[in-house]
């Protein structure tokens, strides 16, 4: 066990890669064995998050450096910096971690009947775990040419992944926009990244945070960074790819992919208050965060109503709960350094835009997969052509209902814990900022209304007399994310002091952040 | 565990599920007062729409597109605005980017 605990930030990352690596040679054996050995790992994988997990909330951020003789030695005998890859775990981090893992194991237990007799399988399924990789390493990493790699291998899967369905030629077409966006996103982290080492000679974030003076070029890399993840996580104006690519990726893909986005938006931060620390003006900067998050919030919304594919209006829902995410963790940022408003609502704020990051995965990602089951069945995404599937598809129904409820931030439901949090917070920050926000929580719970009432309610359609429920596999996927649902309904008091405290904690200290590589800064 | 605090202030979803669960109590109970003598899948539980034929499944169920009608008329303006930018192309993409970058850069510089 001890084994396990030191060694599993690498393990985490290592075990998915040889899984995404064998996949085509175990497929030869059988559909089966395959589907076996892929659960099997990944369920592994969790239980090696889970006691990550319970390391770094015992005792404090973990670093993992490649190929050192002790993997917490950071830096190298005779150095004065780092020099090696290294993965750097704190609060937020392991959130992150932890968010991602759910998710992925419901996307691939879901996926496991859904695509039952289509070909290229072991390609899915080895684009799936490369996916994964890509996320938790992006997580993980402490160091920012690893950042790009990660970056980039998630993109690239997550490309080939959204076009899987070859056959449709929506699903190429949004792969097709989902590489390109990724590629100029990736392009411009380079970019960033070679004018900070042009600069400081370093790529490790806690070096580099150190060393800062941010001047004229450095100011110049954070735009770029910042930018480059503001499109990958799809903020307004840079979200108009999202729903191209969301409606058409496979069943468990988009809440994967929206999932990497949410991963992105974690760069974002990682680079704001962790890269950067205070250097910058918090209090412009966290507006600018803020207006964003309300422009994605009230755009994303007011798009999604209107629209009648199914998955392009939770596509749309997605980029406006970004916006959440945004307005809360902004206001943090915006009075960062300003200790009597941090400790009034700042870090509330904080909690509550973190916190929506896995209530948000956990529903949106819940909504995503029912999507795709009545797709599965009926063969259409198009609500003038649903009606009355609620008397044949039960229990999609019943895991819509509570996904719907969650996201429109209806009590008792997670997603209301999170958004009264953001209302309460960002209210004694700016009410109208709060006022926006109620607003969009109630077109929110307008547009699944709509949703609800086209697809599951109504007379029972001639056309779907005999449509079934979806297979096992896909309702277990579904069930996962309920369960996670209902448990962070009932305890959010648990969640927030357990996993999202630690996060808000790990983002506003960037002191902590550099002395776990670098020592303690005189 | 349960309870999740802020500020000077509490959200305990236990309260709300006993409310929620008192309330669901008494509501079945007022709807076991109901009539009992009906006899389902007679003409008693029949669609009844003042004695005219009833339409089929498909033209009774409002489409998606019909829902908020009203909502979208009045906002066709906006909408309008809102569509013009979403244009599917991905070259319209790139340059929504560029014209961001561009504004950027000068807000990062103008205001730090």
């Amino acid at each position: 066990m001890e084994f396990l605990t030191l060694h599993s930030p690498i393990l985490i990352v290592a075990v998915p890669l040889l899984a995404a690596f064998i996949t085509p040679l175990i497929s030869r054996i059988g559909n089966r064995f395959r589907d076996t050995v892929n659960v099997s790992l990944l369920s592994f994988v969790t239980f090696l998050i889970a006691i990550l997990a319970v390391d770094i909330y015992a005792n404090g951020t973990r670093v993992y450096t490649f190929g050192a003789t002790v993997p917490e030695m950071a830096i190298p005998e005779n150095y004065m910096v780092p020099v090696r890859i290294m993965f750097q775990v704190d609060g937020i981090s392991i959130f992150m971690g932890l968010t991602t893992t759910v998710v992925t194991l419901a996307a691939l237990i879901y996926s496991l009947n859904f695509l039952k007799g289509q070909t290229g399988q072991d390609r899915f399924y080895s684009l799936l775990m490369l996916l994964y990789v890509g996320m938790i390493g992006l997580e993980f990493t402490g160091d920012m040419f690893n950042l790009f790699v990660f970056l980039e291998i998630l993109s690239i899967a997550g490309a080939g992944l959204a076009s899987y369905r070859t056959n449709l030629a929506d699903a190429v077409e949004g792969g097709f926009k989902y590489i390109v966006i990724s590629a100029v996103s990736a392009l411009l982290v380079l970019f960033a990244i070679g004018i900070l080492y042009g600069q400081y000679n370093l790529l490790s974030i806690a070096a580099l945070a150190n060393t800062m003076q941010f001047n004229m070029l450095d100011m110049i890399a954070l735009a770029m960074l910042a930018i480059a993840f503001f499109m990958k996580l799809a903020g307004v104006p840079l979200h108009m790819w999202a729903p191209d690519t969301y409606a058409v990726a496979p069943a468990g893909i988009t809440p994967m992919i929206y999932t990497s986005s949410a991963a992105s938006m974690y760069a974002l931060y990682r680079v704001t208050f962790t890269l950067y620390g205070g250097q910058f003006d918090t209090m412009a900067i966290g507006w600018i965060v803020i207006i964003l998050g309300v422009l994605s919030m009230f755009i994303g919304v007011m798009m999604a109503i209107h629209q009648t594919d199914i998955k392009r209006l939770m596509a749309y829902h997605a980029i406006s709960q970004s916006g959440y995410m945004l307005l809360g963790v902004g206001v943090g940022l915006a009075v960062l350094t300003d200790p009597a408003a941090m400790a009034n609502y700042g870090r509330d704020a904080m909690n509550g835009g973190i916190f929506h990051i896995i209530n948000n995965a956990l529903y949106k990602g819940m909504l995503f997969l029912t999507a795709e089951a009545i797709f599965f069945r009926i063969g259409t995404r198009d609500l003038n052509r649903m009606g009355g599937l609620g008397h044949n598809m039960k229990w999609t129904t019943i895991f819509f209902i509570i996904g719907a409820l969650a996201i429109s931030g209806i009590p008792p439901f997670n997603g209301f814990a999170s958004k009264l949090l953001i209302y309460e917070s960002v209210f004694r920050f700016n009410p109208l900022l709060s006022v926006i926000a109620m607003f969009v929580s109630l077109v929110t719970l307008a547009s699944f209304t709509k949703v609800f009432y086209s697809a599951f309610t109504g007379p029972e359609m001639p056309a779907y007399k005999e449509v079934r429920e979806v297979p096992r596999s896909m309702l277990i996927g579904m069930g996962i994310m309920a369960a996670c649902i209902i448990f962070f309904s009932i305890f959010p008091g648990l969640v927030v002091d357990t996993i999202v405290a630690p996060a808000t904690e790990a983002l506003i200290d960037q002191a902590g952040y550099i002395n776990g590589v670098m020592g303690a800064v005189p | 565990m349960s309870v999740l605090t802020y500020g000077y202030a509490v959200w305990s979803p236990i309260v709300w599920l006993v409310v929620l669960l008192v309330t669901g109590v008494i509501a079945l109970y007022v709807r076991s007062r109901g009539q009992k003598r009906y006899k389902k899948g007679t003409a008693q539980t029949d669609v009844f729409i003042s004695g005219i034929q009833v339409p089929s499944a498909e033209q009774r169920h409002v489409p998606a597109h019909n829902i908020y009608w009203g909502f979208f008329e009045a906002l066709k303006g906006f909408y309008s605005a809102m569509m013009r930018p979403h244009t599917g192309i991905i070259n319209d993409y790139i340059l929504w980017l560029v014209a961001v970058m561009v504004v950027t850069v000068l807000v990062l510089v103008m205001v730090i």
